[in-house]
């Protein structure tokens, strides 16, 4: 049976006996969900490049309220430094842990292949050269439409239910042994077929609202405890989060947690079948195959 | 297949590339489309309405205790001005140093040092931003600035105000490198906005804009003028240096600089 989808989505999503062996699509992902999926990933892509061309200007993070490299230890830190015999490299520092990163931190090479001194390389730049004004541009202008696009989609997740069907899990599904249950398989790469597939999985339900809920939100608020005329307005901003360079410092860490989400979700989707998965959230429909254990 | 398997692989890594290649080249032609840059330039007017909305005009900036002032004061951009003239007020503890305050003014000044620390001060100890990232904590001391306009008496017609600079930051062709700033009225009169004498109780040295630089508080580093040598009011800011209101923002940063 093939299964158009359109018919109403409470009934595609109302357990009924299907046949062994049988293709069926249901209706994954309402329009507005895949429209601000796409808008956030684009926007993720330009104001993580943007700002890193930002961050490229003073490329050291500081805890506290003010943090300069002639007055205060940096926590975190990209450069290059002279070696012996003038053998110049770029490194990483961490606390007091330090890697040497040439290539791609602090020292990498050019379109025209020499090397350059450069916290980041120019394919990880938006604009691909040194140009701080524009990447404020670009970041500000991305800032306000990212912005907008997590309200649209926060709106309409709880106007229609999403949040609450989809996303929310229950207690059981965030009990440990459920969640370690769900670990193992999918480091087995055991992904949820049949009717288990309608639904998200306790891990992805956890991520994905871990992110929507927690680190996209802090980076709007630590994005903004960066400005001296927001600090002005809103005070509390700064206690929040121990200072500027503190809130500084933590925009750039939930910045790297939210590329590692992206780089996980990037990896499942193809483990678990890109072209299946992709067509979910570009058309909404997403295929499921009925098992016979399922009957 | 399999000697189909290899070329399709290779043409798979090499569309991979070039789409990445494209999407990158494609962004920087748009760094450079003045077009596109006035449309991302379009977040800077939400930036200043939301912050002005927020933040009213007279919200202040945070004040710190001595015990949070940084152990060094970061110079930046500028730390010696070029120039004969500047050599000789400095050789002579800028003692001939005069700030002159004209333009829309009913009533244009010229202070020595002396006439501007008989004027009201205000001490403040805040938090200096920069573009860059970083930021310092230091004891400011000076005139409010509303405290010599109100001795200029600024002409209804009066918009912003300009500060011009010492220092030629860039030896630009057009010669526009001169380093000048402006804000409006409403940093103007703010009652953190100072015309500041004095960094952590020392008078201003020059790295850090002597003998007078200006605090915008709310505003980031860039603002905040140094070598301020002349103060003028204006009605519009087109017909200075390039026409954008200030150094930088000549040169693509913002103009309100809040974020």
């Amino acid at each position: 049976m093939y299964d158009s989808g359109k018919f109403p989505r409470k009934f595609l999503l109302g357990v009924r006996p299907q046949k062994a062996g049988e293709e069926i699509k249901i209706y994954r992902h309402a329009l507005v969900t895949r429209v601000t999926h796409w808008i956030n990933f684009v926007c993720l892509v330009v104001l993580l490049m943007s700002g890193l061309q930002i961050f490229m200007a003073h490329p050291a993070l500081y805890w506290g309220e003010a943090g300069s490299e002639e007055s205060d230890g940096p926590v975190f830190e990209i450069g290059a430094k002279t070696r012996h015999l003038g053998a110049v490299e770029g490194f990483a520092r961490l606390g007091s842990q330090e890697i040497g990163t040439t290539g791609v931190l602090g020292l990498s090479r050019n379109a025209s292949g020499y090397y350059i001194e450069r916290a980041f390389p120019t394919w990880a730049t938006l604009p691909s050269w040194r140009d701080l004004a524009r990447g404020r541009r670009w970041h500000f202008f991305f800032a306000w439409l990212f912005a907008a696009n997590l309200l649209l989609y926060l709106s309409a997740s709880f106007a229609n239910g999403h949040f609450r069907r989809d996303l929310v899990p229950s207690l059981k599904e965030v009990k440990p042994r459920s969640l370690l249950n769900d670990a193992v398989n999918h480091l087995k790469l055991k992904f949820p077929r049949g009717e288990e597939a309608r639904h998200y999985n306790p891990i992805q339900k956890v991520t994905y609202l871990s992110v929507i809920a927690i680190l996209l939100p802090l980076m709007i608020a630590t994005g903004l405890t960066m400005s001296p005329g927001m600090d002005a307005a809103f005070p509390w901003l700064v206690d929040i989060f121990g200072g500027r360079q503190s809130a500084r410092t933590i925009h750039f860490f939930t910045a790297c947690l939210l590329v590692l989400f992206v780089m996980v979700h990037l990896v499942m989707v193809i483990l678990s079948g890109p072209l299946n998965e992709l067509r979910s959230m570009i058309t909404g429909r997403f295929r499921i195959l009925i098992e016979n254990r399922n009957v | 297949m399999s000697r189909l398997l290899l070329p399709r692989r290779q043409l798979l890594k090499l569309s991979m590339a070039s789409l990445g290649g494209s999407l990158l080249g494609g962004c920087d032609q748009l760094s450079k489309s003045p077009d596109f840059q006035s449309l991302l330039g379009l977040a800077e007017a939400l930036n200043y309405g939301a912050q002005r909305g927020l933040e009213g005009d007279r919200a202040l900036a945070r004040e710190y205790t001595a015990a949070d002032l940084s152990a060094v004061f970061k110079v930046n951009g500028s730390q010696m001005p070029e120039g004969e003239e500047y050599a000789r007020l400095l050789a002579n503890n800028f003692i001939d140093w005069r700030l002159r305050i004209d333009g829309l003014v009913g009533n244009p000044l010229a202070l020595s040092l002396a006439d501007l620390e008989a004027l009201p001060q205000r001490t403040q100890i805040t938090r200096h931003d920069c573009v860059e990232g970083w930021s310092a904590i230091g004891k400011w001391q000076g005139v409010p600035l509303s405290v010599v306009l109100e001795r200029a008496g600024l002409l209804p017609k009066a918009r912003f105000i300009v500060f011009h600079c010492a220092d030629m930051f860039e030896h630009a062709a057009d010669g526009t490198g001169q380093y000048y700033e402006s804000i409006d009225l409403i940093d103007a009169f703010h009652p953190q906005t100072l015309l500041a004498l004095r960094l952590n109780d020392m008078p201003l040295d020059v790295g850090h804009g002597a003998p007078l630089r200006l605090r915008v508080e709310r505003q980031l580093g860039y603002k905040h003028a140094k070598y301020v040598m002349r103060i003028e009011a204006v009605d519009k800011l087109d017909h200075i240096g390039r026409g954008k209101g200030g150094f930088w923002p000549d040169r693509g940063y913002e103009w309100y600089a809040g974020i």
